[in-house]
């Protein structure tokens, strides 16, 4: 690069380093090019765009938002009619995207904590099972299983020869109907019960755990903190009277009305990230329990300490701090991976905003808004779950 | 790495660059203003040699793949085909691309595509936000589709129903407006892609299905059973449908709106494929012979060659012939021509003259 | 755990009788009963239930009588043989680098690359592309085999073959994309199927691997403004869904040109992934440069090398080599995510065929047919990759120390 021939008047008995030498001045100059360049070929791009965008006539301007949106959403947490506007229906499709991650999260983990013990089971068949699962998951894109699962689940008896199971609950290719649980007066008293007995059951749970590490037997303890998680509870129900009524769903001419129901392109996309993401959350926890060395299981077992024990203070804790990172992109990978929705007409946030950039006429600005939401979830996720994993990596050592 | 192999991506990206970039030379100024027959779009589609058309691809009758040939076919490819053998000479030199209702407003404005035929209803908010509409092609209006089983009669008869509409498109807030109108509720099935509605509805997921009554008769020749579904005897709405041009290039737009209304002036004149060169040679009408080239200078005015309309006939027909090939009785859907026949029969056709 | 004897005795011999095995294995405790024999009998259920549908019910029709569309898109029908051609290429190229490169990684996607054109070659037979086809295809498995057997006697320098994949990445572009005369222009708009799928994975690794590489030292430099940008551009491409990025590709990137430049669909859909997959390369390879230890830096200094020698001499050629398991992984997951050009951009990927074959009346209501055998066509390409890619860990020594 600048090597001895580019520098011709190298007085040997010059002390001070030549600019074009000098670390600092090359460092502000590779930064200044760097910018510059940064500058004009943005500069070149923005310049392209106004001049194509004023020739289409395309802004920038989000003032649609407020006019009135004039198309229906099929479903949505918050309640949109064709009435309201743009803005709202981007809130509306927005919700739907946040209640899929979130409870789609939820789920995975659970799901993928059982997909990952599994696989570590001394049970050869569910070893084998769980194995097969993760393989059969990972290596076929989610796009396709959505697909698939959306056609299975219209294999489903149409409305009227519904599968109906006992408690009002029926099942076709409309969805999944279920009775809405209604609030009644006693509802405010018994959930007071209720978190009575949780805090009950963690009480003597915490002197359970206590008394393990003392040496003493702990079983009975959890038994009675668990038996009043069930018995008070159910007494407070028989005694207040039911602090909830259920309101069934009830065919009508075309559909079923009241309850509470959950459509197929809901369960589908549910569904399939699910499944999808815990074969990955599978690996993560199998990698994160087999990241702990067999010797620290050993030297627990040493100490005397029981296997519950050595699970909770030595495995878990190790293996969580392997775990978190990971997990942190698959719930991440899930909330992005909801914007497969529209391939099974379930209005998600990317759904919404395809019909606003049409029916607005402002693809430019919708996609740009539409990006910016994401970004701001994952970044959220991300914010949160780093809190997380720093409070994991203080237990370290 | 070896040296070679540091090289690859870089050959390829310069391969994949000179496969697929085409750059024209002489850079149109790309103005509102710009009209001359010489610059602006259409010298830049005679520099590519193709039309890139912009199509349903999932509708028989107006524009599919016609199975075991994998050809396009249909009323909307045959007017991609008619400007491609106006601006070429050869109705073969047409790019398709198969847009989604969502997706052909956006591929408009950004010029992705020269022209959209694409069952397209003209309305005031798509012209000028889209692009320029062409005369009407297609005049339709929306009906609803439901099953024979269902005995609903009417929209009101569809209270508490599901019903199937196909997201960015008039008829998905006509829906809306309509049965607010009547106070009807229903529950809206949305999709983005039209085969995943029709899919949806003929599989019992929604209840009746809504669209242009063109579409729906056209879907439903696809139908296991045909018989089984009926369309609703309402007109929920005008559904005027036509060619689109990109904004901002009024001489391309000219090509486009000339082209359709010299399919209308030759059924009008009597001017088929099949006796269009004769006609061109022998016909003594004045207004026939400047239709086709055989006087006056019309062409030139266009940017087009002279007897443009010549290629257009010969390789497409007239409306006639483009609607019975695709539409009429010979064909599934066996469409009545309802307001689509000429002024003269009491239509809604009528091509300006070419004077 | 050694034998406390003074002789040292063979390990003990730990493999069980058959039944040893069942009771150890699937028996060990009665909890652990009850859960083989459900699952044995919810597995047993299945397999019957899914059998029966998949040789009385299903119609299979529909994947052979499509089977072109599902391979090459819209590709000409009489220009298909250009692909086989590709593929023969490609065929002989496996064979020949199997037998370079002795590691079981080459030699499992060499492999894997002939059982498939067989099994292609059985679907072929029965298929509307009929023998000649089929036999294309075998005489391809044919053509690995040879290239393995008579390379395996030659001198091939890894250079060689290297560049012989560049010419023939170069070639097999110019034979797809034709160049007039007697092989004619194919445009890309016409590109589909399982063709553009592979297409379109490749470029983008291929693509977006030096802008990855770029991106990853640019956010560990040292210059504030070069990390700044760097890292943005990072974060942000990870942090939005692909089908945004392919949308915006779509729409928008014809808007940042100059008007008079005209940007294939697949040109499009190429650029959305390599951007977005530049991301994904950059945290590998950055992943990479951290293992380095610093004292490679410090040797490098020492000698007087400047930053760019040192990174280009001293530090990449370490952690590239120890970054390729991990962009094997996500070339597997680009592969599967070029599905989504079928939402995000209107191409019809194999995916895409699938929506459009199902669109045909006579195999309307095939949908399980159609999508369990694209997911079958994902899962071998994929398994295979991710198979060879757990070799090349292991011939590595990534993640062993």
């Amino acid at each position: 690069m600048t090597s001895a021939p580019g520098a011709p008047s190298d007085a040997p008995l010059r002390t001070s380093v030549p600019p074009w030498r000098n670390v600092r001045v090359r460092r502000v100059a590779a930064q200044g090019v760097f910018v510059l360049a940064v500058l004009v070929a943005a500069l070149w791009l923005w310049n392209n765009l106004t001049s194509a965008m004023a020739r289409t006539n395309l802004t920038f301007s989000l003032n649609f938002l407020r006019t009135t949106a004039g198309f229906e959403i099929a479903e949505s947490p918050i309640p949109f009619r064709a009435v309201d506007s743009y803005g709202q229906a981007f809130i509306a499709g927005l919700a739907n995207t946040i209640v899929v991650s979130i409870v789609g999260i939820v789920l995975a983990t659970i799901l993928g904590v059982l997909v990952g013990i599994a696989r570590l089971s001394r049970n050869w068949l569910v070893s084998r099972l769980s194995a097969g699962f993760v393989e059969v998951m990972r290596n076929t894109p989610l796009l396709v299983q959505l697909v698939l699962l959306y056609a299975v689940l219209r294999q489903l008896p149409p409305v009227a020869g519904s599968i109906s199971l006992p408690g009002s609950i029926y099942l076709n290719q409309r969805g999944l109907f279920i009775p809405s649980p209604e609030a009644e007066a006693t509802l405010g008293p018994w959930l007071g019960l209720v978190v009575g007995a949780v805090a009950l059951a963690f009480v003597l749970r915490r002197i359970a755990v206590r008394r393990e590490d003392a040496g003493l037997d702990p079983r009975r303890l959890g038994l009675v903190g668990l038996a009043g998680l069930i018995v008070i509870p159910l007494a407070g129900w028989i005694v207040l009277g039911a602090p909830i009524s259920f309101d069934p769903p009830v065919l009508e001419r075309f559909n079923f009305r009241g309850g509470t129901s959950f459509s197929p392109e809901f369960t589908a996309l549910l569904a399939g990230l699910v499944i999808y993401t815990a074969a990955f959350i599978g690996e993560v926890v199998r990698g994160g329990i087999q990241a702990v060395r067999r010797g620290q299981v050993e030297a627990a077992q040493a100490l005397g300490l029981t296997e519950r024990q050595t699970l909770r203070l030595v495995v878990f804790p190790q293996a969580l701090r392997v775990i978190v990172p990971p997990l942190t992109s698959q719930y991440l990978n899930l909330a992005k991976n909801s914007s497969l929705a529209i391939a099974i007409g379930f209005p998600d946030l990317f759904a919404v905003s395809r019909t606003m950039a049409n029916q607005t006429g402002q693809p430019v600005s919708v996609i740009v808004l539409v990006m910016a939401t994401y970004l701001t979830i994952s970044l959220a996720t991300s914010l949160l779950m780093n809190l997380y994993n720093r409070r994991v990596q203080v237990l370290e050592r | 790495m070896t040296r070679p192999a540091r090289l690859i991506p870089m050959l390829v990206a310069v391969a994949i660059l000179a496969v697929a970039c085409e750059t024209t030379d002489p850079s149109p100024t790309a103005t509102q203003t710009t009209t001359g027959p010489t610059d602006g779009l259409l010298s830049t589609i005679q520099d590519r040699g193709n039309l890139v058309c912009g199509v349903n691809g999932g509708l028989p009758g107006f524009s599919f793949l016609e199975q075991g040939t994998g050809a396009w076919s249909g009323f909307d490819v045959d007017f991609c085909r008619a400007i491609a053998a106006a601006v070429f000479g050869d109705a073969d030199a047409v790019e398709y691309r198969a847009l989604s209702a969502d997706d052909r407003g956006p591929a408009l404005q950004a010029r992705e595509i020269d022209v959209l035929i694409r069952n397209t209803t003209w309305t005031v908010s798509r012209d000028g936000q889209w692009g320029n509409f062409g005369p009407t092609t297609f005049y339709d209006g929306q009906g609803m589709m439901v099953t024979a089983a269902s005995g609903a009669t009417s929209l009101e008869d569809l209270a508490g129903a599901t019903i199937c509409v196909q997201s960015g498109t008039t008829t998905e807030l006509n829906l809306t407006d309509q049965m607010r109108a009547l106070g009807v509720n229903f529950e809206p099935q949305v999709f983005g892609d039209i085969d995943a509605t029709y899919d949806a509805y003929s599989q019992g997921r929604c209840d009746a299905v809504t669209s242009d009554r063109s579409q729906l008769v056209a879907r439903r020749t696809t139908f296991t059973n045909p018989n089984e579904h009926l369309l609703l005897d309402v007109v929920m709405s005008k559904e005027p449908l036509g060619p689109v041009a990109p904004l901002g290039d009024d001489g391309w737009f000219g090509v486009v709106k000339w082209v359709v209304f010299a399919t209308f002036e030759a059924e009008e004149k009597g001017v088929t494929s099949q006796n269009v060169t004769q006609m061109r040679d022998t016909n003594e009408d004045p207004v026939v012979r400047r239709l086709l080239g055989a006087e006056g200078e019309l062409g030139a005015l266009l940017g087009l060659e002279n007897d443009w309309v010549v290629d257009v006939i010969s390789a497409v027909g007239n409306y006639a012939e483009i609607y019975d090939r695709n539409l009429g009785p010979n064909t599934p859907f066996n469409l009545d021509r309802g307001p689509n026949r000429q002024w003269t029969d009491g239509g809604l056709l009528y091509a300006p003259p070419y004077r | 755990m050694t034998a406390e004897g003074e002789r040292w005795l063979p390990p003990p011999d730990m493999s069980l009788g058959r039944r040893a095995w069942l009771r150890q294995n699937l028996f060990n405790s009665w909890w652990s009963s009850v859960v083989t024999v459900a699952l044995g009998a919810l597995l047993l259920w299945a397999t019957v239930r899914i059998g029966a549908w998949a040789i009385s019910e299903a119609r299979w029709g529909v994947v052979t009588a499509n089977l072109r569309l599902f391979l090459v898109g819209l590709y000409p029908a009489d220009q298909v043989w250009r692909v086989w051609l590709g593929l023969t290429g490609l065929s002989v190229l496996g064979g020949v680098a199997a037998a370079v490169y002795r590691g079981g990684a080459v030699r499992t996607l060499a492999f894997w690359l002939a059982a498939s054109q067989v099994l292609l070659a059985g679907l072929a037979a029965v298929s509307e592309l009929g023998l000649v086809a089929a036999l294309a295809l075998l005489l391809n498995v044919g053509a690995t085999w040879a290239a393995w057997a008579a390379a395996r006697r030659l001198p091939i320098a890894g250079r060689a073959l290297a560049a012989a994949w560049l010419v023939y990445l170069v070639l097999a572009l110019i034979l797809l994309a034709g160049v007039g005369g007697p092989l004619p222009v194919v445009g890309t708009n016409v590109w589909g199927g399982l063709l553009l799928t592979f297409l379109l994975a490749v470029a983008g690794i291929i693509l977006s691997f030096p802008i990855g590489v770029l991106l990853a030292l640019g956010r560990r430099s040292d210059l504030p403004a070069v990390r700044v940008f760097s890292t943005a551009f990072i974060e942000v491409v990870r942090g939005v869904p692909l089908v945004t990025i392919l949308f915006m590709a779509a729409i928008m990137l014809p808007l940042f040109l100059p008007g008079e430049i005209r940007v294939e669909h697949v040109i499009r859909a190429t650029a959305g992934i390599t951007l977005f997959s530049a991301a994904y390369v950059a945290e590998n390879v950055r992943g990479g440069l951290q293992a380095i230890p610093s004292g490679q830096y410090e040797a490098a200094h020492a000698i007087g090398l400047n930053a760019v020698q040192t990174n280009l001499h001293i530090i990449l050629p370490q952690a590239l080599r120890s970054v390729i398991p991990a962009n094997v992984g996500l070339f597997i997951s680009l592969l599967k995510d070029t599905t989504l050009v079928t939402i995000g951009a209107g191409l019809l990927e194999i995916l895409g065929i699938g929506r459009a074959v199902l669109a045909q009346p006579e195999w309307f209501g095939a949908q399980m047919e159609v999508y369990l055998f694209i997911a079958a066509v994902f899962f071998v390409l994929s398994y295979t990759l991710s198979q060879a890619s757990y070799r090349l860990e292991a011939a590595l020594g990534v993640g062993k120390r």
